[in-house]
């Protein structure tokens, strides 16, 4: 049971910056995903929590104490590493119970708490064997219950799922947050797949090129993305963007020109906006709706059937945007589709990319509010 | 069923006769030269005695098991080869660790060290014997006088000794070069996630490190000694054999046999008697090796 706190860390290798001085709270049993593309540094941002790196600059507080100059033994942190980095000349019980061997707990104890960990993740009948002879799936959990033997104050996993196909993935994705209720422990995730990071975090730090873009819960992400970059890489398929031009603005929010003629108002606060503007008008695929009567037109260049949904790929004049359809829908290939959207649910973004602050706020996407964790203070 | 078995044979007949040419040859080569061993070593033949050549029966193998000379040898071989393994094992884990760390001039530093490999064993144990070891001329001399101490005589006072110096110093850069390898194949994650478990830096070495390492130790041991049961030329440069019998091994008492005493036929029962020697190491070693491979 901890908090976390790191403030300005920054790390620099030789000349190249990695991490530009991260600000981030961690509240104690709380399941945090660090989430961005590849090299955006969230693999190092983890190292530096875990000890196996040090910061260049700025300090690590677990539960208000400063631990930069602590061993990563001594943290009380445990991590699961992509690789599973298991012992491979050990059994699964001598893999769990390496931590305890070390801290000389005497023999009972350590097989006391090691049969507690498999039980936990139904390990039981395979404390015998070498890890060589467990599948994928298996060592991962043989990893988390390395981690769980430890009893650390915060869980840190690397990219944990990566090497599982995908069907345990989902798997091990709802096993995980099952883990997280009933051990009650924080847990700092790290991945590069939205999907995980939207289905298991309480919070999610979005981070790109060593710089948090933005902070807060999955629903907040997503429907009050602060900038081009957060709103383009959660959701899925991606945002699609399209080049308006400000008609003028009111109370109702800001009317902007459509591709191909007309124009619409976005529901979103006006400050700053000038008429005759350039800027971006960002709706996800599930927000926009195929209508004879819509504004936009194109012509679908690539049907993905999914069966329960369909992608459909539609080239408008200067852009390609992808429409996520109902799966019954008859369109085929080459066909012209007119199309509109939700301007509740649409974004606008400035040159720098930053976002235009929406004026009603999503129900679902105040911090604090997701379901499992209300349900969970609540049974708490 | 049937046409898989028959698919066999047909491709059996196939590739035993595109195999036949190298099995052939391996054939030629190692049985005519042990048929020709055994048949000598059953025969009175000495080159000092021509026209004298006979049917010995076990007489060369009687003369050679009474002869002190052999147990002495066999004592010389034993401890040579255990020696160097363990000094070239030993020392090659610990050299191994030093040189995967990260310091300046890493690479050159490594290249020096594996350098000892590439010499020829009559060249290192010429360099030894006049430049190292010699009592008036060598290094080792020059820095017992620094100190003011008497000069070693080594060959004369340590024979076994230094000739166990010297072929370590040979093949522990062998060792080194197949540990420092496969130290580079252990996976970093799994030393950090030692180090999260509370390993010190020997909890590493001892829980992860060697055990990781204990597969290329095997090969290395096997390797070594297949070639260290053989050390020849390091001895004919140095101490030939002496003083007395002190560093005659095997090979070098099948020599002394051989072409100092011209007695082909009991120099043959020598080499008879170190294959079964080499035999009986190799089923332990291949054992061991097989073993460590498996898992």
């Amino acid at each position: 049971m901890a908090t976390l706190q790191l403030k300005q860390i920054a790390k620099r290798f030789d000349d190249t910056e990695v991490l530009k001085g991260i600000d981030l709270d961690v509240n104690d049993r709380e399941f945090v995903v660090f989430v961005g593309p590849s090299g955006c540094g969230k693999s190092t941002l983890l190292r530096i929590i875990a000890g196996l790196e040090s910061a260049s600059s700025g300090d690590l507080l677990v539960d208000g104490q400063r631990i930069n100059d602590v061993g990563p033994a001594d943290r009380g942190l445990a991590m699961v590493f992509q690789s599973y980095a298991l012992y491979p000349h050990m059994t699964v019980e001598d893999n769990m119970g390496f931590s305890l061997r070390l801290a000389k707990v005497p023999k009972g104890e350590r097989r006391a708490k090691v049969r507690e960990a498999a039980r936990i993740l139904q390990l039981e009948p395979l404390l015998d064997r070498k890890p060589k002879a467990l599948s994928g799936g298996q060592r991962q959990r043989v990893a988390i219950g390395r981690a769980i033997v430890r009893n650390p104050s915060i869980f840190l996993f690397d990219e944990p799922l990566s090497n599982l196909d995908a069907a345990l993935r989902v798997q091990m994705r709802i096993e995980l947050a099952r883990l997280h209720e009933e051990l009650d422990a924080t847990m700092i995730y790290v991945t590069h797949d939205q999907i995980e990071a939207m289905t298991m975090a309480d919070k999610i730090v979005v981070l790109q090129a060593g710089v948090v873009e933005q902070i807060g819960s999955p629903m907040e992400l997503y429907h009050h993305p602060c900038n081009r970059f957060v709103a383009g890489f959660i959701g899925s398929p991606k945002m699609n963007f399209l080049p308006v031009e400000v008609v003028g603005s009111d109370e109702r929010g800001v009317e902007v020109t459509l591709p191909g003629g007309g124009s619409s108002v976005v529901p979103v606060s006006s400050d700053g906006v000038v008429a005759g503007q350039s800027l971006e008008l960002g709706v996800r695929p599930e927000h926009l709706l195929l209508d004879e009567q819509g504004p936009l037109r194109g012509r679908i260049e690539v049907i993905e059937r999914l069966g329960g949904q369909t992608s459909l790929y539609v080239r408008m004049e200067d852009a390609l945007v992808t429409i996520t359809a109902d799966g019954d829908v008859a369109n085929a290939v080459h066909d012209e589709v007119r199309f509109g959207f939700e301007q509740k649910r649409a974004h606008l973004f400035d040159g720098q990319g930053l976002a235009l602050q929406g004026l009603d706020r999503h129900p679902l996407s105040e911090p604090g509010r997701r379901d499992n964790r209300a349900r969970h203070d609540a049974g708490a | 069923m049937r046409t898989r078995a028959s698919g066999r044979t047909v491709g059996g007949l196939r590739s035993l006769s595109l195999q036949a040419p190298a099995v052939t040859l391996l054939l030629i080569w190692m049985l005519i030269p042990l048929g020709m061993t055994l048949w000598f070593s059953f025969q009175r033949y000495n080159l000092l005695m021509p026209g004298m050549e006979r049917f010995a029966g076990w007489e060369n193998y009687e003369y050679l098991l009474t002869d002190p000379a052999l147990w002495s040898s066999m004592a010389t071989t034993l401890v040579l080869v255990g020696s160097v393994l363990a000094i070239s094992v030993i020392g090659g884990t610990l050299l191994a660790v030093l040189y995967q760390q990260d310091f300046f001039g890493r690479g050159v530093a490594r290249v020096l060290a594996i350098s000892p490999f590439f010499i020829m064993p009559t060249v290192s144990a010429l360099v030894w014997k006049n430049m190292m070891m010699h009592p008036v001329n060598g290094v080792l001399a020059w820095f017992s006088g620094l100190f003011g101490l008497p000069a070693v005589d080594w060959f004369s006072n340590y024979p076994l000794l230094s000739i166990i110096i010297i072929v370590a110093w040979q093949w522990l850069p062998f060792a080194l070069l197949i540990l420092l390898t496969a130290m580079q194949s252990l996976d970093d994650d799994q030393v950090e996630a030692a180090r999260m478990d509370g390993a010190g830096p020997l909890a590493v070495f001892f829980f992860i490190t060697l055990p990781h390492l204990k597969r290329a130790i095997s090969v290395v041991i096997m390797i070594q000694m297949i070639f260290l049961l053989t050390i020849f030329a390091e001895i004919y440069v140095t101490t030939s054999g002496g003083p007395g019998l002190a560093t005659t091994n095997l090979a070098y008492l099948i020599y002394i046999r051989a072409l100092l005493e011209f007695d082909v036929g009991g120099a043959s029962a020598g080499g008879v008697i170190a294959i079964i020697l080499a035999n009986i190491v190799a089923i332990f070693l291949i054992r061991m090796v097989a073993r460590n491979l498996e898992d």
